[in-house]
């Protein structure tokens, strides 16, 4: 088993009830560094999510890797949208700390997707590197 | 050669059990045929015009003769159609007049990748499997991702090399696999890199393109250029910058792509390579990379920095084998034989940094074949020449030919006479019959033109190797669509296939460059003239040859001016006029 944290997936439906927190959403063609700048920052942002309008947009990945990469944003990273169990493993290793599943599709299939890989070649913001 | 870690091998297995996963979901209706086909295509399946097809990467176009085995396996065991699937190809192609399709068939691509046309898709887990067995896999050879990265096939050999490009190739192999944040960019993404003076691996039609360099305090680096590429806009690439310290340059591709993968066009796919964005925001592109490339070092501390000891570590993978030399002296040759066999030493042999050794080159184009193309047989065979005579390592080239890099000088002979009983000793690198072609609508679904009846009839019409000696260098390269996998931009004489009311018909471009030194800087071709028919382009081609032949002037150490010379020197007037001459009178293109 590789050391990717665990990412929290999310059902659909379940995601409608999950909404208490102060939450910030971008569309995919905005720039995160330009709102660290703004008036307000970060500041009190509890959830940030990031939308996936079509799984083969992969805009959102890089967002989430400046969100917490470079502006070190600690809260909960949630990818929304078009989220696809094969693309989990990669929203895990961008610095995403929560996903919602794209409807009809089942979280419980989600766990073994995340374990195909012993390692990566990329030290990436999940913390896998090569283990050999 | 790099040899895989326990971890490099685990890492392709693992990739190939998440590919069959995938595949069985598909097959089950668990995944759309929408929801698939991006995943398929991240793992080199395509569907093609009458079957699949597996592009399998060939990571800085180096081979070893154990792979070469495993590709011949899969060419015997598995790259056979139905004989439903092949009647009806047959049925289909009959229709534009080619009468045959080759099966059990790996074709070498311009990209130095390995293709095969007619693997089922039921069958392609087990084929991965196998792969997967001698460290190969189908990874990022399509899809919306950095490709497979292409190479000198002369590296770490050449006489003119700087410094080895490969543990850098390497390197950016390992960086660039399943890349977490890059795997769906706006459009595919390529990347060759060079570390010799002359440029034998097209830099400058790369969205990246890497030339090895030393500056003045003899510090090693690279120039770095973004934003070439062919397609139906093709464009030179920018240099972004003259020299960037070698270990630095992780830190800057990546700069460089999320910069692309942020601004992007992703509302029409014709304008989505990095070269529209180079072009459309000209400077300000080159000031967000410079940005980008700041902050990645200095607010993210230069993740990617190459370490010295990596670097020496991934180096150490590739030190020169031992060369085999044989015992034993070689038959004698009658004149006849010898004259035959210095030619082919003059024009498919060059020099190596050993003095004891030379660089070979196997001619994958000769009659009766597609230009690139092996049969299960021929794979075999290779792999026992290169076993026999090139300490088991083989380079395919851009230009679809393959490189035997450790060849000792005393064995020269031997190899060429075996070479010449599997057809591989065609005596034409550089010339008129090397031609590039891609499989074009024989195979190809985004095709409109067939290209390998046009290679083929070229190929038959130049077979005098006397006239082809006294034509010289040229290039020519065909491709079937203007998505321009035969680099038809880059050729001194360029074939585009177009659709043209359901009919096939040939653009002719003249004057392309692929950057070397005897082609000059980088340049796509002219078109000179509405398209051809099929039957009118050698007629074409061949009053182009003439007016070369009537034009060109003697050089120093009587040489003749090569074409491309005659071409600049002249303008392009005179052959668009011979071009034009060499019409059908009855058929008058639409």
């Amino acid at each position: 088993m590789n050391d990717t944290p665990r990412l929290r997936v999310i059902d659909a439906c379940a995601a409608q009830a999950d909404d208490q927190k102060l939450v910030l959403r971008l569309p995919n063609d905005a720039d995160p560094m330009a709102l660290a700048n703004g008036p307000d920052g970060l500041t009190g942002v509890e959830r940030i999510e990031l939308h996936f309008p079509h799984f083969t947009d992969g805009r959102a990945y890089s967002q989430a890797y400046l969100l917490r990469r470079r502006l070190r944003f600690t809260g909960d990273l949630r990818a929304t949208g078009d989220v696809q169990i094969d693309q989990l493993l990669q929203i895990a290793r961008t610095g995403f700390s929560s996903a919602v599943l794209k409807e009809g599709l089942d979280a419980a299939d989600a766990s073994r997707h995340l374990e195909q890989f012993a390692g990566f070649y990329q030290r990436d913001l999940a913390g896998n590197q090569r283990t050999a | 050669m790099y040899r895989y870690t326990e971890f490099d091998k685990a890492f392709v297995k693992s990739r190939a059990a998440q590919f069959r996963d995938q595949l069985e979901r598909w097959e089950s209706g668990q995944l759309s045929e929408d929801d698939f086909r991006p995943l398929r295509l991240l793992n080199g399946w395509y569907v093609q015009r009458h079957a699949p097809m597996l592009r399998v990467a060939v990571p800085y176009g180096e081979l070893s003769s154990a792979q070469l085995r495993i590709l011949a396996r899969i060419a015997r065991e598995y790259d056979t159609p139905s004989q439903s699937v092949y009647h009806s190809a047959m049925d289909a192609q009959a229709k534009l007049g080619s009468t045959q399709l080759p099966t059990n068939t790996a074709h070498f691509t311009t990209r130095t990748n390995v293709q095969f046309n007619w693997i089922p898709l039921d069958k392609a887990a087990d084929v991965m499997d196998l792969l997967a067995s001698v460290d190969m896999h189908g990874i990022q050879t399509s899809g919306n991702c950095i490709r497979n990265i292409s190479c000198d096939e002369r590296a770490g050999v050449a006489v003119d090399e700087i410094a080895d490009p490969r543990p850098f190739a390497e390197l950016m192999r390992q960086w660039t696999t399943l890349h977490p944040e890059f795997a769906y960019l706006p459009r595919k993404f390529k990347i060759a890199i060079t570390g010799a003076t002359e440029d034998r691996a097209a830099t400058d039609w790369h969205d990246v393109g890497l030339r090895m360099i030393r500056n003045n305090a003899g510090e090693l680096g690279f120039r770095v250029s973004v934003g070439g590429g062919m397609g139906r806009t093709p464009m030179i690439a920018t240099v972004l910058r003259e020299f960037l310290p070698w270990n630095q340059i992780m830190n800057y591709i990546e700069a460089v792509v999320r910069v692309y993968n942020r601004y992007g066009r992703r509302d029409n796919k014709y304008k989505a390579r990095i070269k529209i964005l180079v072009k459309a925001e000209g400077e300000q592109y080159i000031d967000d990379v410079e940005e980008e490339f700041r902050q990645i070092v200095e607010l993210d501390g230069g993740p990617h920095t190459i370490p010295q000891v990596e670097l020496d570590r991934v180096t150490a993978a590739f030190v020169a084998p031992v060369p085999v030399i044989h015992e034993g002296t070689v038959a004698s040759m009658d004149a006849a034989a010898s004259a035959r066999f210095d030619r082919w030493v003059r024009r498919n042999v060059a020099s190596h940094k050993d003095a004891a050794l030379r660089i070979v080159t196997l001619s994958f184009k000769r009659l009766g074949q597609a230009p690139g193309d092996a049969s299960a047989e021929q794979l075999e065979r290779l792999a026992d020449l290169a076993d026999r005579f090139s300490s088991g390592e083989v380079r395919v080239t851009h230009t679809q030919n393959i490189v035997l890099p450790w060849v000792a000088a005393a064995d020269l002979q031997a190899l060429w006479e075996e070479a010449s009983e599997l057809g591989l000793a065609s005596t034409n690198i550089g010339l008129m019959t090397d031609i590039i072609a891609c499989p074009g609508g024989d195979f190809c679904a985004l095709a409109n033109a067939r290209s390998i009846p046009i290679a083929q009839a070229l190929a038959d019409r130049y077979q005098d190797i006397d006239e082809l000696d006294d034509i010289g260098d040229i290039d020519v390269h065909i491709s079937g669509c203007i998505n321009s996998c035969g680099h038809h931009h880059s050729g001194h004489i360029g074939v585009l296939g177009v659709d043209k009311d359901g009919k096939e018909w040939y653009q002719i471009t003249l004057g392309g460059a692929d950057g070397s030194e005897g082609s000059g800087k980088a340049q796509p071709g002219k078109v000179i003239g509405p398209s051809f028919s099929a039957t009118e382009v050698p007629d074409a081609i061949e009053a182009i040859l003439g007016t070369y032949r009537e034009l060109r002037e003697h050089r120093e150490k009587g040489r003749y001016e090569l074409f491309i010379e005659t071409l600049r020197r002249t303008g392009l007037d005179p052959f668009k006029a011979a071009a034009n001459g060499a019409r059908a009178k009855e058929e008058v293109p639409a």
